[in-house]
């Protein structure tokens, strides 16, 4: 498994003009949480929109700037061209105020991708924490899809509290299947929630899954991550099968800008998605 | 003495050879006919940009003839300290280095990457025009063609290409000069990076300033450089003048001001990311980001979205932006890199170990302009000699191949 | 029908366990069963057992006047529920309710300390697994402190 598997035809399809936002048209604004929302996008020019899971487009709201957001639709659906925002910036916000109609400039998609077809065969233990869900996602479609190639297959949620939770429908029903071992998590919460309370490391060690066999990806907080992997490692995984989606600042998604440099790495183009034993030594340099 | 720069004073057209020349050909060019190579650009479209003397230094800008080069004059530099002095020669080209790099006009500081207007609840995207203005660049250094061709790397060679560089490079006509003076703060020769061009130009110029007499030797990189030689009044070099030519350059070679070991340097700062040298220097560094600017190789931009105040039109421009400013690495929370430590260590160890798992190449050339323009003297060759001097352990930080492999 | 020694044995806290341990153990040992909203054990009660929670899930609460209860953990099939019992003055700290029906193994703590007084090679065994699960807890509570998913913490 490479993290640079990347097929071409998974790559922003116009590599003389990188920078060239392509007008998409908003389908559909879907509310997930009070600070998050869901836009479902196809190009304005018609067609789809290939992508691979774990990949990332450039959004840009008119006028107000772009924003790297990670597809998190249904990679075997590429018709829909799905995001999940949360609104923390002026353009996250341009965004979180754009309605079915509007144009979004699209540029993408760009990155590296989720190993989801390569570890077929084994089992996949999926780490999700806060909006760290969303670009998994495409990884659990494509996995349902086919479901018949994988063993068990165990999905992780945390989030800071209950309403932070994305996806709640959707959870519910994957919940709901015996083939997916999904568990939710929140750090606090009053008594009005019957979920689990607790940081999703906690699931770790009880979840079922063969660590000789497993391929782990995890997304979320960098803090986050480096303890799920801690767990991870304790229960044996082999860490070349440990991989882990990394965020820093991105503006040009192709390497042009130096922003998303991660020592060596680009996270635009070597990135987001990288093989653990590939970063480790990066990962506990302070500032890099 | 003084070299008048006249048409008048110009060889006569008769001696214009009318064979093709080589790649490779040396030829000899009278100092007086240098406008003859500056007319045979003109003559082609090309714009001249060379040296000029603005506001006490030697910067690169619009030049019409020889006349406006800078005749006579060179640059003293040392850590932080940049002042033009007179030379006891008329030489144009008697200078190091200023503070402009081509990066100017082939990566400019500001540039439109497109434009968009609104059309209802949709909105219209413009292309930005490539410029295909022809551009002669006169006086490039060999540390700087080797800059070129490591920008040339990050936006030519990757997957994606940058429409508005490949552009600029392709109508780029370059002229290098050979160094025969090093700068207080040069070190290319430690780099590979000069002081002789030896490759990435069209025509390559030798000044020689003798006594009685002021020539170029000059080769031929290109057919256009070839086809353009022949042009001009020069003739067959002889060995006398390919020796004097020869030795302005290693004698430059033997001025360099600083010096730098390069001996497994990418291994060398990948196992000192938690050195306490980054501390003194963080210390005195004070984030400026002048390094970043007047470096030759560095490439990093921003981006500006701007809109008319209608908001019906809109518009995205690309900036120059620098690794020193905290804003830089900032994502949703906090900057990675908080401390200006983190920073400097980031900037040196790109161009000096990350470059070379990136792009395959340094980033750094040793063109010495961070070193004189750091207004507090901060000097890479210097601290890197301070990591050397002192190595941690390499189990301390054991950064290895590609992103930490070993 | 299982026997409580096997399903002593079974669960993840005794792995590994001693044979001999784990008879002397059951001794000390009941199956318990709380239904949903049932609380197991209040704070300030006396800490008299512990439980190895086998199926269901348990919230651990605080209250507070002001904005009820407050939940700090929940615990889950195979986890531990209850360390007080261990160390005087044997008081519950904080509120247990069983959050859906849920069935455990309660250990008497006032057998368990005297079987561990008089045997300490056992009693080093359990505590060196109480250590590694307050150790756990300890971790888990200072990731959650972290607040890890906010922006600006």
């Amino acid at each position: 498994m490479s993290t640079n598997s990347t097929p071409e035809t998974m790559m922003g399809r116009e590599p003389s003009a990188p920078m060239l936002p392509r007008p998409c048209t908003v389908q559909r604004v879907r509310q997930e949480t009070y600070d998050t929302f869901t836009l479902e996008l196809a190009p304005a020019a018609g067609g789809a929109f290939p992508f691979a899971p774990g990949q990332f487009n450039m959004l840009y709201a008119f006028g107000v700037g772009e924003v790297a957001i990670s597809i998190s639709g249904d990679p075997g659906r590429p018709e829909k061209l799905v995001h999940t925002i949360r609104a923390v910036g002026a353009t996250t916000k341009a965004l979180g105020h754009l309605r079915r109609g509007d144009t979004v400039g699209v540029r993408g998609p760009f990155g590296s991708a989720w190993p989801a077809a390569a570890a077929a065969g084994r089992d996949l233990i999926i780490i999700a924490g806060g909006i760290g869900l969303a670009p998994l996602r495409p990884v659990v479609y494509h996995v349902l899809r086919n479901r018949q190639k994988y063993g068990n297959v165990v999905l992780l949620y945390g989030a800071r509290t209950p309403a932070d939770l994305l996806y709640t429908k959707e959870l519910e029903q994957w919940r709901g299947r015996f083939d997916l071992d999904v568990q939710v998590t929140v750090d606090r919460a009053s008594a009005s929630w019957h979920g689990t309370v607790g940081v999703v490391t906690n699931f770790i060690p009880r979840a079922r899954f063969d660590p000789s066999e497993t391929v782990a990806m995890i997304c979320g907080p960098e803090i986050m991550m480096r303890f799920a992997i801690q767990e991870i490692e304790e229960m044996e995984v082999n860490t070349d099968n440990i991989y882990v989606s990394m965020e820093r600042n991105m503006k040009c998604a192709v390497g042009f800008c130096g922003h998303c440099q991660f020592g060596p790495a680009f996270i635009c183009k070597d990135g987001p998605v990288f093989s653990y034993n590939s970063i480790k030594t990066l990962l506990n340099i302070r500032g890099i | 003495m003084n070299f008048p720069l006249n048409r008048a004073m110009m060889a006569p057209r008769g001696s214009v050879t009318e064979t093709a020349l080589k790649v490779g050909t040396l030829r000899m060019l009278e100092g007086a006919s240098l406008d003859r190579l500056f007319g045979a650009l003109s003559k082609r479209g090309y714009r001249l940009l060379g040296p000029a003397v603005r506001e006490g230094a030697i910067v690169f800008d619009e030049i019409n003839s020889a006349a406006d080069l800078p005749a006579g004059w060179t640059d003293e530099q040392e850590g932080g300290t940049y002042r033009l002095k007179k030379r006891s020669d008329d030489a144009l080209f008697g200078y190091a280095v200023g503070p402009h790099s081509w990066k100017k006009f082939l990566h400019p500081p500001a540039e439109r990457l497109w434009q968009a207007d609104r059309k209802g609840k949709t909105f219209e995207v413009t292309e930005e025009k490539p410029d295909t203005q022809k551009t002669a660049f006169i006086g490039v250094r060999s540390c700087d063609l080797h800059a070129i061709a490591i920008q040339d790397k990050v936006f030519l060679n990757g997957y994606y290409v940058d429409p508005l560089y490949k552009a600029r490079r392709e109508h780029a006509f370059i002229v290098a000069v050979n160094c025969g003076q090093a700068g207080g703060t040069c070190f290319c020769v430690s780099m590979g990076a000069g002081p002789k061009a030896a490759a990435g130009f069209d025509l390559a110029l030798t000044e020689v300033c003798e006594p009685e007499r002021h020539y170029f030797v000059v080769e031929a990189g290109t057919d256009l450089g070839a086809e353009i030689l022949a042009e001009l009044p020069g003739r067959e070099v002889e060995g006398r003048e390919k020796a004097a030519a020869e030795d302005t350059v290693a004698s430059a070679a033997q001025q360099m001001g600083r010096y730098m070991d390069t001996t497994n340097i990418k291994e060398l700062l990948y196992q000192n990311y938690a050195h306490p040298r980054w501390d003194t220097v963080a210390a005195r560094c004070l984030t400026c980001a002048n390094c970043t600017m007047v470096c030759p190789t560095c490439f990093c931009t921003t981006v500006e979205d701007v809109t008319d105040l209608q908001g019906e039109h809109a518009e995205r421009w690309q900036k120059w932006d620098s690794c020193f400013t905290k804003d830089f690495s900032y994502i949703h929370g906090g900057s990675i890199r908080a401390t200006s430590k983190a920073r400097y260590r980031q900037w040196m160890t790109h161009k000096l170990a990350t470059w070379f798992d990136q792009f395959g190449t340094s980033g750094c050339v040793g063109c010495g302009r961070c070193i004189t323009w750091c207004p507090v003297a901060i000097d890479i060759t210097e601290e890197v000699r301070a990591i050397r001097q002192a190595p941690q352990s390499p189990k301390s930080s054991p950064v290895g191949d590609k992103y930490g492999n070993s | 029908m299982e026997t409580l020694e096997r399903i002593l044995a079974e669960h993840p806290f005794f792995k590994g366990m001693d044979q001999r341990y784990l008879e002397l153990l059951t001794g000390c040992a009941s199956n318990v069963r709380f239904e949903a909203g049932e609380y197991i054990f209040r704070a300030e009660e006396e800490a008299n057992q512990f439980y190895l929670i086998r199926q269901g899930k348990v919230a651990l609460e605080a209250f507070a006047p002001e904005r009820g209860p407050i939940v700090i953990l929940t615990l889950d099939q195979g986890e531990v529920l209850g360390w007080s019992w261990l160390f005087p003055p044997h008081r519950w700290r904080f509120d247990a309710q069983a959050v859906e029906f849920t069935r455990a193994i309660a250990l008497d703590g006032a057998c368990l300390r005297k079987k561990t007084e008089d045997n300490h090679d056992m009693g080093y065994e359990f505590m060196k697994r109480f250590s590694q699960l307050m150790a756990r807890a300890l971790l888990a509570t200072r990731l959650q402190l972290l607040n890890v998913y906010e922006l600006n913490p």
